[in-house]
């Protein structure tokens, strides 16, 4: 739709749309005067300007009007349910994130305030990602992250933190070719970049023959795209590499924040697809779910690091709730929410794990930061450590009543709705192959004897306060999440009521 | 009290968590304490327990999540009841029987009473996604309980026994959620109450596939036999505790949960599936009884025997009949009982000697008198002696069963007389002849730690033997209501004339 200039009035502009963003991109520069001002000042002090900045960043976007056509700034935003959920996730996941900074060692990259600054400008990037459908708006929101993580990334003063960074960038930049050209291919098929306009021009052209091969490249390059985002099969091999090179709290960052917003857009561009009857869109997603949750698991299974294991088992639950947007049905879709804010706790919980282990030399290992070997015999060296680490691990194999578990069962119920029992087994048997993994590392912390690296020494390195505080946030929701999940269902149902998907 | 089901499940769990405090040198006599006072509970449930009631008591329930119908929600009818008792008795003296000198006893205590709990969960649970929950976290405590003051190779056996369980829970709980949504499809509305589910009629269809999903989950744990292969390696590393646990309450989930899902769910595949069960079980019964009788290590024999057994509970289950069904209710009680008895007997052995190899015996009965009448009782009862509390539960399920197959109870029959081979065989091995090796010479009999966790165990099983109905009674009940409902809910006729429902008749 175009705007004639003269007509713009602020009831058009509803600037109110754009309040959260603009509180992330005001709170960077805040930041980044400060550094102007006066050199020197502690990184606490970045950590808690940044959760204050993210709490009035929350407060705002809860607050906002949504609906399912509250529009803003020139009809590119789009605050529907999602694009609500999603940013408080975004959100609260980035709460959780920050203090891990906090450490009792000192890692340099948390000491430049650029950091900090580049961090809310990454939120700023995935809140406009979430809340457009605007193929130019998503693209911005999108680039605007990634380059903006590749940074962060790199930031971690490590050589394979270069060459993590330096990777991502890569494949980052392929898939941002990818994107733009699928949406080139939609434009020129239907003259709009808005995913309703698109929608309603392919439906109207529907019966033409000559608009499958448009269809193919839009829909294929798109897809393509979003499975380097989403680092599904064949496209994955860039992940374990940059979960490595990153630090331990940024790369169970990077298993959940990207992944939500690139779920969120996936669910308005192929949920659309997959409404306008194209079939072979489903059946796709669904082949390149099966096989990346069964590839991911198979290859975490002959992992040596914990790090890289959890980063193939990240891949393989990003190929489970990849399931979710092949379903498209209002229940998957909800279910796709319930279980990033689930795994969200128990996973960030897991990497905070390696993080509190971080020795700024390898002690254990000449490649790897966190062989198995390093967490032999916890239980002797420190019980409580090794039944928080087990409580995540039992989580992340779904085992009840952890939290884990109940997105699973919602997604394999939504699975089961749909008609596909198939599927769900598979769903259910990789769980099982997924199993073996965790428990590897449970029996090296429960069943064998330490090594003699392993002290309470080397193990509780970096430990600190705020990182235990955050520990505890995460080993709540983990034990008690039976109790949360009838609360969470609620909002995001409402949420997703408040939403149109697809046409 | 209302609430006593919930505080028998979760009381064990509270201990276990208030146990991390505890000194490390009073853990077992908390331990002992606390599994005291469940099985007092446990005893106080069948006290208020009406046994005229065929139906569900002492239930409760609230919403845990209901947007997807998934509550709180237990009760206890007559088949439950005593498997609860047992679970509590076993418990408690599987921890008389620790050793004092047990390395990280603390640990094994509170591992113990999170297992309790989930032991008690599972057969109190209605709702078919808290027994799920209970069915699952099962596996964690005993995987630790395995791994970690096994044998050589514990942990293998450990992750084996996880993996599988594991893998099979999972088919399951696909069937599960399936089932939720035909309930929802049919009355519009999601619960996961297994008191709903039974009223819900299904095509033949559906229930084919759902008994399929809910077989992968139960046979794995029965151990059925294509299945049974973790079973051996589990027990041959399991500690004593482990072993006792395992066979005595754990195995009994699964054919406990044929008993609840399976059979009144899906009555008309559980007949269609019969013939498929039945000659599974035979080939269970009889085969692990050869296997057994062609083991040299005591406790792969009462390993064996005991998956021999499982088999014939199997047969009661699916014979479909008061006599069979109940028999093997009782039978799982006696089973319980009685190959707990004997994996504690064997511990009482490997605890002294190290080895569990018959050859390293011989004449063990003149220098341990009293061990070797407490194994003698147990023995004569896990072959089914009359008077012994393995014959009544072995008669009735073979009853049972006759009427279903005739030439299929010879044939189980049979296995009475192979279990009464190699059971003497071992016997006579390990107790008689001369006393050849010099290290059995100065063996000490039972101590009193010992004859305190084994004495009840005998009482049991001639009081049991000698006067089951106190028990039989109200399992008989139960089971009659059960097949009712079961035969009500039949679509075909076939299904109908399978369940016979006896008279009631006094005993």
């Amino acid at each position: 739709m175009f705007i004639d200039p003269k007509e713009i009035t602020m009831d058009i502009l509803n600037i109110s749309t754009l309040m959260p963003m603009l509180i992330a991109i005001g709170g960077g520069l805040i930041i980044l005067v400060l550094d102007l001002v006066k050199d020197n000042l502690h990184k606490s002090l970045y950590v808690m300007l940044t959760i204050l900045i993210l709490l009035v960043d929350l407060g705002a976007t809860m607050g906002l009007n949504f609906g399912p056509e509250e529009k803003g700034f020139f009809e590119v935003l789009l605050m529907d349910g999602i694009a609500i959920m999603s940013q408080v996730l975004i959100l609260v996941a980035s709460m959780l994130f920050i203090p891990l900074s906090l450490t009792s060692k000192r890692f340099h990259e948390y000491s430049y305030p650029e950091f900090f600054a580049l961090f809310l400008f990454m939120i700023a990037g995935f809140q406009f990602m979430v809340s457009s459908d605007n193929l130019i708006m998503i693209f911005i929101g999108l680039e605007t992250a990634s380059l903006a993580l590749y940074t962060l990334i790199a930031l971690h003063n490590r050589s394979n933190s270069f060459e993590a960074a330096v990777k991502y960038f890569t494949m980052g930049a392929l898939a941002a070719g990818f994107f733009s050209m699928g949406s080139a291919v939609l434009y020129g098929l239907s003259g709009s970049l808005e995913l309703g306009q698109i929608a309603a021009a392919i439906s109207d052209r529907m019966g033409d023959g000559s608009i499958t091969i448009l269809i193919l490249g839009g829909a294929g390059l798109l897809l393509t795209a979003f499975a380097f985002k989403l680092s599904l099969f064949p496209f994955h091999t860039w992940a374990p590499d940059v979960y490595e090179g990153a630090s331990a709290p940024l790369a169970g960052y990077m298993s959940v924040v990207p992944k939500v917003a690139a779920f969120v857009v996936s669910m308005r561009i192929f949920e659309m697809f997959i409404d306008l009857q194209i079939h072979w869109v489903q059946t796709m997603i669904i082949v390149l779910a099966v096989i990346t949750m069964t590839i991911a698991n198979l290859m975490a299974l002959v992992q040596e690091d914990v790090k890289r294991m959890l980063a193939y088992s990240s891949i393989s639950h990003a190929g489970f709730v990849m399931v979710a947007i092949a379903l498209a049905t209002d229940k998957a879709n909800a279910g796709v929410f319930l279980y990033y804010a689930l795994f969200m706790f128990t996973n960030l919980g897991a990497f905070a794990m390696l993080w509190v282990s971080r020795h700024k030399n390898r002690i254990h290992h000449a490649r790897y930061d966190h062989p198995y070997e390093k967490f032999s015999g916890m239980i002797k060296i420190m019980p409580m450590g090794a039944i928080v680490m087990a409580l995540f691990m039992l989580s992340l194999a779904g085992v009840p009543p952890f939290s884990v578990f109940w997105g699973k069962i919602y997604l394999m119920s939504a699975t089961v709705d749909a008609g596909y029992l198939w599927l769900a087994v598979v769903m259910g048997l990789n769980s099982a192959i997924a199993a073996y993994y965790y428990l590897k590392l449970i029996v090296f912390m429960f069943l064998k004897e330490p090594t003699e690296q392993v002290t309470q020494e080397t193990t509780y390195y970096n430990v600190s306060k705020p990182l235990l505080t955050i520990l505890g946030f995460a080993v709540i929701v983990t034990v008690a999440s039976i109790f949360m999940v009838n609360p969470l269902l609620e909002y995001i149902n409402t949420m997703i009521q408040a939403t149109n998907f697809g046409i | 009290m209302d609430s006593i089901l919930s505080i028998l499940i979760f009381f064990p769990a509270l201990a276990g968590i208030l146990g991390f405090v505890i000194d490390k040198n009073s853990a077992k006599a908390y331990g002992v304490a606390v599994a005291t006072i469940e099985l007092l509970l446990a005893l106080g449930l069948w006290m208020q327990f009406d046994t005229a009631n065929a139906g569900m008591q002492f239930t409760e329930k609230s919403a845990l999540i209901s947007d997807f119908g998934i509550s709180y929600n237990v009760g206890v009818d007559g088949i439950s009841l005593f498997i609860v008792i047992m679970a509590a008795l076993i418990t408690l003296l599987g921890i008389i029987l620790l050793r004092d000198d047990t390395k990280n006893m603390k640990n094994m205590i509170i591992s113990l009473l999170f297992l309790e709990m989930t032991m008690v969960g599972v057969f109190l649970s209605l709702d078919a996604i808290i027994f799920y929950l209970f069915w699952e976290l099962s596996l964690v405590p005993m995987l630790y309980i395995i791994g970690a003051w096994g044998g050589p190779t514990r942990v293998y056996a450990a992750v084996k026994f996880f993996l599988y369980t594991f893998a099979g829970s999972l088919v399951m709980l696909v069937g599960l959620l399936a089932m939720a949504y035909f309930y929802h499809e049919a009355n519009g509305v999601w619960t996961f109450n297994i008191l709903d589910w039974y009223t819900l009629p299904l095509s033949e269809d559906r229930q084919f596939w759902l008994f399929l999903a809910f077989f992968a989950g139960f046979a794995i744990k029965v151990p059925m036999f294509p299945f049974h292969t973790w079973l051996p390696h589990a027990h041959g590393q399991a500690p004593t505790i482990g072993s006792v646990i395992l066979a005595a309450v754990l195995l009994k989930m699964g054919t406990y949960g044929f008993v609840r899902f399976s059979l009144p769910i899906l009555p008309d595949a559980s007949v269609t599936f019969t013939p498929f069960i039945m000659g599974l079980s035979l080939i269970m019964v009889i085969y692990t009884a050869m296997i057994a009788f062609a083991q040299k290590d005591m406790k792969q024999v009462i390993a064996y025997s005991s998956v021999s057994h499982m088999g014939i509970i199997m047969l009661g289950v699916f014979a479909m009949n008061t006599e069979g069904l109940g028999g093997s209710i009782f039978l799982m009680l006696s089973h319980g009982i009685v190959s707990g008895a004997l994996f504690m007997l064997v511990g009482v052995i490997y605890e002294r000697r190290g080895t569990k190899l018959m050859s390293e015996f011989g004449g063990l009965a003149a220098v341990m008198p009293v061990y070797a009448t407490i194994f003698g009782v147990m023995l004569m009862a896990s072959v089914g002696l009359p008077l012994t509390i393995g014959f009544v539960g072995e008669f009735l399920v073979l009853l049972g069963f006759y009427k279903v197959s005739a030439i299929g109870t010879i044939l189980a029959g049979s296995t009475i007389i192979i279990g009464s081979v190699y059971m003497l065989a071992l016997f006579k091995k390990s107790f008689f002849g001369p006393l050849t090796n010099e290290k059995n010479k100065d063996l000490l009999d039972l101590d009193r730690r010992e004859l305190t966790a084994l004495l009840p165990l005998v009482a049991i099983v001639v009081w049991l033997g000698v006067y089951p109905n106190p028990v039989l009674k109200p399992i008989d009940n139960s089971v009659q209501a059960l097949l009712v409902q079961m035969k009500d809910k039949a679509n075909t006729i076939t299904t109908k004339e399978a369940i016979v429902i006896s008279k009631k008749e006094e005993k």
